[in-house]
């Protein structure tokens, strides 16, 4: 790897290594393409034949496009037309999903930055009344903590090793069933997961409300995702490494732990975090469950409990003018909360992961 | 080094949690300033009671909580807005203390709750929130409005199509309508609230509605949103929209709503006096201490505005738990005292008849 | 003691082999026991599911499965998923069709043509986007979107409403269009996020190699990244399918919902299983439950045919890919 060539990234100008012709836009030219492109969209936008900010981008970022590949293509030839097309499409790609995105979060800040306070993060809703401007998302934050932190800690390690199974040893009857299952598993509707845990632990089992039923519910609900990315993970791990490990003589299980398991470790944690991130918004399962509550509960198994998604459902279903306000802090919380979750793990796997690449 | 990796992901959780712990707390309104009264109607009694249901009433239930928990510390009263549906199946299935529901309970639900969950007992419906359902509709311009039911009907029936049609015009001679197309909003979800207000178009509007009175909406055309919110918020986005929804939804957004042509002499005007009214003409169809109602939509009674729904509190009547029973009976007393009742009006709700809410007091009185 | 020593020596060889095969034995023993309890759970969900739902299918009075209506508190029960499926079939693949693309576009320019500097933190915000809960983007949809969307509405409806797709009959925005374009929305950041970590690891030898033998960026992509991707790629978007199929809150809050088989995406009809069971629950007795729940079994069978066909796809595209088996 490190013997190799740099990469010709960009050959230079007029040189014609080999004899080849070989004729490149100057660097200018891609830029005076969008400026013209932009000035006929505005121009027009001067007629009347276009209106809105959306249309106008969007007719530029088209204007643009095809300006820079027919210039490319007369130019340099269709292999670099096609490349310049490619490279347009992507970052138009990029910029067509940033959007709406960003529109979301915007939303999310602007209506919820207001009830960051300290007060709001550390009062519960108990006793708050319909006019009231008042309580807090305390007791909902802690049990988002609790029910996510315990599905995660029987999620993972069940997950990950089932993750091993398929990707290491798999192959039997027994992977097979395993790898249809997860995929069966997949398509649970939460809510669904919601109604096994409420039949087979409080109704069949007589256990009560708990925030540990919601974690059951999220179990569910988390383990094919952890299953499936770290699988897909574990067999993205080239062979040679696995090879160059077992052929030192070092056991399989060490192989795994030593190798395999530390070079996807990035992966895994993305996976492991989209699954957290999946589970923590999830407000279905834990109305059947979980019950709500407005006060503090600090016992996972014993009560009735609250959490954000809940608390930001329940919020927005009551219609009142500082219910919505609350459910908009609310959401900005958990948006907060999981990227603190995600800036953790991404820290772990920044110290762990192998550092090569 | 694997567990090595975890310890550390427990350890982030813990530190989270040991920060987090420290520092909550459940006093939220700090003063006090605008708690009910210790003393009054509340009779404290210790204890936790769990109960849930209705959407319809779970800011009645708030205001009742708050009042009654800060009167009596220690003392937790846990409703949650299921719906009524589930509500009334957890009740029955023994997870909660006492259901709160828009419908009374069926028939199967009765037997059921009689060999199941009270042991014998009856389990008894109790009126205890009168919600009016209002009609709000966003159109500048015209601040005053009234319908009939027949009006009505033809509009969620997808026949009425713009708001200078005749039939609205006759009823408003003085407005000045636009010739401008109705977005009529229904409830996309099963509600007590369609339920009602399907029940007043079959009661009143005669021919001009054919089709079921269910919690589901089943009339052609009109677009739906989930939720009082969801069409709340619908209207007041669309100028031309109208829909259906509980008075405090249409109250808090401050949209309008019209008077309604019962054939009285005059137009009634929605205000929690004229509905109060309805539910006074209404019928007990229970037995005994059962106090399931049966409205009359179609009244013609002078200032009575006829689309209301009367929520109930559903109770076993005897063999509640001993733990429970005490508390039960207090909390549901102060609910339906005369200073219960009064917290009603400035959310938007409609307090009880005094001669329904007398039924009511014997009915709690009798609870064991 | 002195005699034991050497003993030892000679036989550590044997014995660190038989203790490595006891190491793997056990890790091996357990991943094993880990995909079993798996298949214990799914075992009892199933049995669980299919015991409810079958039972309610035995009392509807309609055919379940070509019945359109949903009205299981009806005297006698009449429902059917026909309608429900097809709307949850419709809106996923309009979702799908709106975010795979954009979902690559966005992996690869993380991957290959952000600068490295720039990159970080932009894989940082995608994967933060799918943190943001479905309730949320439920919230954004109908409050941001759904005004925003109805001149689109009209204009499709005006233009192309030659096509069926796009006939528009009545007002209104909130359509299958609508909760598909939510729908994409939601599901992009997963498919993005997973097709870039995938992107991310194809070998770099395998890279080098394309633009060595002077192929352009894209040239490289097509020959090298997109092959070695294709099977994550195609995981990833079974990920977000998933996701979409089984949408709940999202799509009640965004759809107008009528119980119809219709393929006018402009017009407000149209239903999903997920959202259905949301519009339905809060409501339902004991047997509308079951009702729904059988609507569930429907949904698991379609997520079935999904990923069995992405399996079949992935398994014979595994070329590039470099794990056992």
């Amino acid at each position: 790897m490190s013997v190799a060539p740099a990469p010709p990234k960009a050959p230079p100008h007029g040189s014609a290594p080999f004899g080849l012709h070989h004729r490149r836009l100057p660097r200018w030219a891609v830029p005076a393409v969008v400026v013209a492109a932009v000035a006929v969209a505005v121009a027009l936008r001067g007629t009347g034949l276009l209106s809105g900010t959306a249309q106008l981008v969007l007719v530029a970022a088209l204007l643009s496009a095809v300006g820079v590949v027919t210039v490319s293509a007369t130019v340099e030839g269709g292999r670099h037309a096609r490349n310049r097309l490619a490279t347009a499409l992507v970052g138009t790609a990029f910029l067509l999903a940033l959007l709406p995105l960003l529109s979301v979060l915007w939303e999310v800040v602007a209506n919820g930055i207001e009830k960051m306070t300290p007060y709001f993060f550390t009062r519960s809703m108990l006793n708050v009344g319909p006019l009231d401007d008042a309580g807090g998302l305390y007791h909902a934050m802690v049990g988002t903590l609790e029910q996510v932190g315990l599905a995660t800690l029987i999620a993972v390690p069940i997950g990950l090793l089932t993750a091993i199974y398929l990707a290491e040893y798999g192959g039997g009857p027994l992977a097979r069933a395993v790898t249809f299952f997860v995929d069966v598993m997949t398509g649970i509707p939460s809510i669904v997961a919601g109604l096994f845990v409420l039949s087979a632990w409080i109704l069949t089992l007589g256990m009560n409300f708990s925030g540990f039923a919601g974690a059951l519910a999220l179990t569910i609900l988390m383990l094919p995702i952890v299953v499936r990315s770290a699988e897909e993970m574990l067999r993205l791990v080239p062979n040679a490494l696995r090879e160059a490990s077992l052929a030192l003589g070092v056991p399989r299980w060490r192989t795994i732990l030593k190798v395999v398991l530390p070079t996807s470790f990035a992966g895994i944690i993305t996976g492991v975090m989209l699954a957290v991130a999946r589970v923590a918004g999830e407000t279905a399962p834990l109305l059947l469950v979980v019950f709500g509550f407005d006060a503090i509960n600090f016992n996972p198994f014993q009560g009735e409990q609250s959490a954000l998604p809940l608390m930001i459902y329940q919020e927005n279903a009551k219609g009142l003018e500082f219910s919505f306000e609350r459910a908009w802090g609310t959401a900005l919380a958990l948006i907060l909360l999981i990227m603190a979750l995600n800036l953790g793990a991404r820290i772990i796997a920044y110290f762990y992961a192998p550092k090569n690449r | 080094m694997k567990l090595l990796k975890y310890r550390h992901f427990a350890g982030f959780a813990l530190v989270g949690a040991l920060a987090l712990a420290g520092c909550g707390t459940d006093e939220t309104t700090a003063g006090g300033s605008t708690a009910a009264p210790p003393g009054g109607d509340i009779n404290c009694a210790e204890g936790q009671l769990r109960a849930s249901g209705s959407s319809a009433q779970a800011n009645a239930m708030s205001a009742w909580t708050k009042a009654y928990q800060q009167a009596c510390q220690g003392t937790t009263i846990n409703y949650q807005s299921v719906g009524s549906g589930a509500g009334r199946e957890q009740f029955l299935g023994g997870q909660t203390d006492f259901a709160g529901s828009d419908a009374a309970l069926d028939e199967e639900e009765a037997a059921q709750a009689n060999s199941e969950r009270c042991d014998g007992a009856n389990a008894i419906n109790l009126p205890m929130v009168t919600g009016p359902i209002a009609i709000a509709y966003n159109l500048p311009g015209v601040d005053e409005l009234v319908l009939d039911a027949q009006t009505i009907a033809g509009i969620f029936s997808n026949k009425i199509k713009t708001w200078n049609d005749p039939a609205i015009a006759k009823l408003n001679p003085d407005a000045n309508l636009p010739n401008q197309q109705i977005q009529a909003f229904h409830r996309s979800d099963e509600s007590g609230t369609t339920e009602n207000f399907t029940a007043y178009l079959g009661a009143a509007a005669g021919n001009a509605w054919t089709y079921e009175v269910a919690d589901t909406w089943s009339a052609p055309g009109g677009q739906a949103a989930k939720g009082s919110e969801g069409v709340s918020s619908a209207v007041q986005q669309n100028e031309g929209a109208i829909s259906y929804m509980e008075y405090s939804y249409a109250k808090n957004l401050g949209l309008g709503t019209p008077k309604i042509d019962t054939g009285a002499s005059e137009p009634v005007e929605l205000t929690p006096e004229t509905a109060a009214k309805t539910v006074e003409t209404a019928e007990f169809v229970g037995e005994g201490n059962d106090l399931k109602l049966e409205i009359d939509y179609a009244t013609q009674q002078e200032g009575a505005y006829p689309i209301v729904l009367v929520t109930y509190e559903i109770v076993c009547e005897s063999n509640n738990a001993p733990d429970k029973v005490e508390l039960l009976k207090s909390f549901l007393g102060y609910t339906v005292s005369e200073q219960g009742q009064q917290e009603l009006d400035k959310i938007g709700y409609a307090p009880l008849s005094e001669e329904v809410a007398q039924k009511v007091r014997q009915s709690v009185d009798a609870i064991a | 003691m002195s005699r034991a020593r050497p003993d030892t020596k000679t036989t550590s060889p044997l014995r660190s082999g038989s203790s490595t095969g006891a190491g793997d034995r056990v890790f091996r023993g357990l991943s094993r026991g880990a995909g079993i309890a798996l298949l214990g759970i799914m075992a009892a969900i199933a049995a669980f599911l299919l015991i409810r739902g079958l039972s309610a299918i035995q009392g509807d009075s309609a055919n379940f499965l070509t019945e359109q209506r949903w009205a299981p508190k009806d005297d006698p029960p009449t429902f059917g998923i026909a309608a429900i499926a097809f709307g949850t079939v419709l809106s996923s693949l309009i979702a799908m069709a709106l975010a795979v693309p954009v979902a690559v576009g966005v992996a690869l320019f993380i991957s290959h043509y952000a600068p490295r500097r720039i990159a970080i933190p932009l894989g940082y915000v995608i994967d933060l986007l799918a943190a943001v809960p479905s309730v949320v983007y439920g919230l954004w949809g109908i409050r941001f979107l759904v005004p925003r969307l109805e001149p689109l509405h009209q204009w499709l409806g005006a233009h192309l409403g030659f096509i069926p797709l796009f006939e528009k009959s009545a007002a209104g925005s909130r359509t299958m269009l609508t909760a598909g374009v939510v729908l994409a929305i939601m599901i992009l950041p997963i498919i993005a996020a997973v097709s870039r970590e995938v992107f991310l690891q194809v070998p770099r030898d395998h890279e080098e190699a394309a633009l060595a033998l002077g192929a352009t960026r894209w040239e490289m992509i097509r020959a090298a990244v997109l092959p070695f991707g294709r099977p994550g790629v195609i995981s990833a978007a079974m990920l977000g399918l998933g996701r979409a199929l089984g949408e709940t809150v999202a799509v009640a809050m965004v759809l107008s919902p009528r119980n119809v088989i219709s393929l006018h995406i402009l017009n407000p009809e149209g239903n999903t299983i997920a959202a259905n069971i949301a519009n339905s629950f809060g409501e339902a007795d004991d047997f509308a439950r079951d009702a729904l729940i059988a609507s569930g079994l429907v949904l698991f069978v379609i997520t079935l045919i999904v990923n069995a066909s992405a399996r079949l796809i992935v398994a014979r595209r595994r070329e590039f890919a470099g794990a056992a088996i």
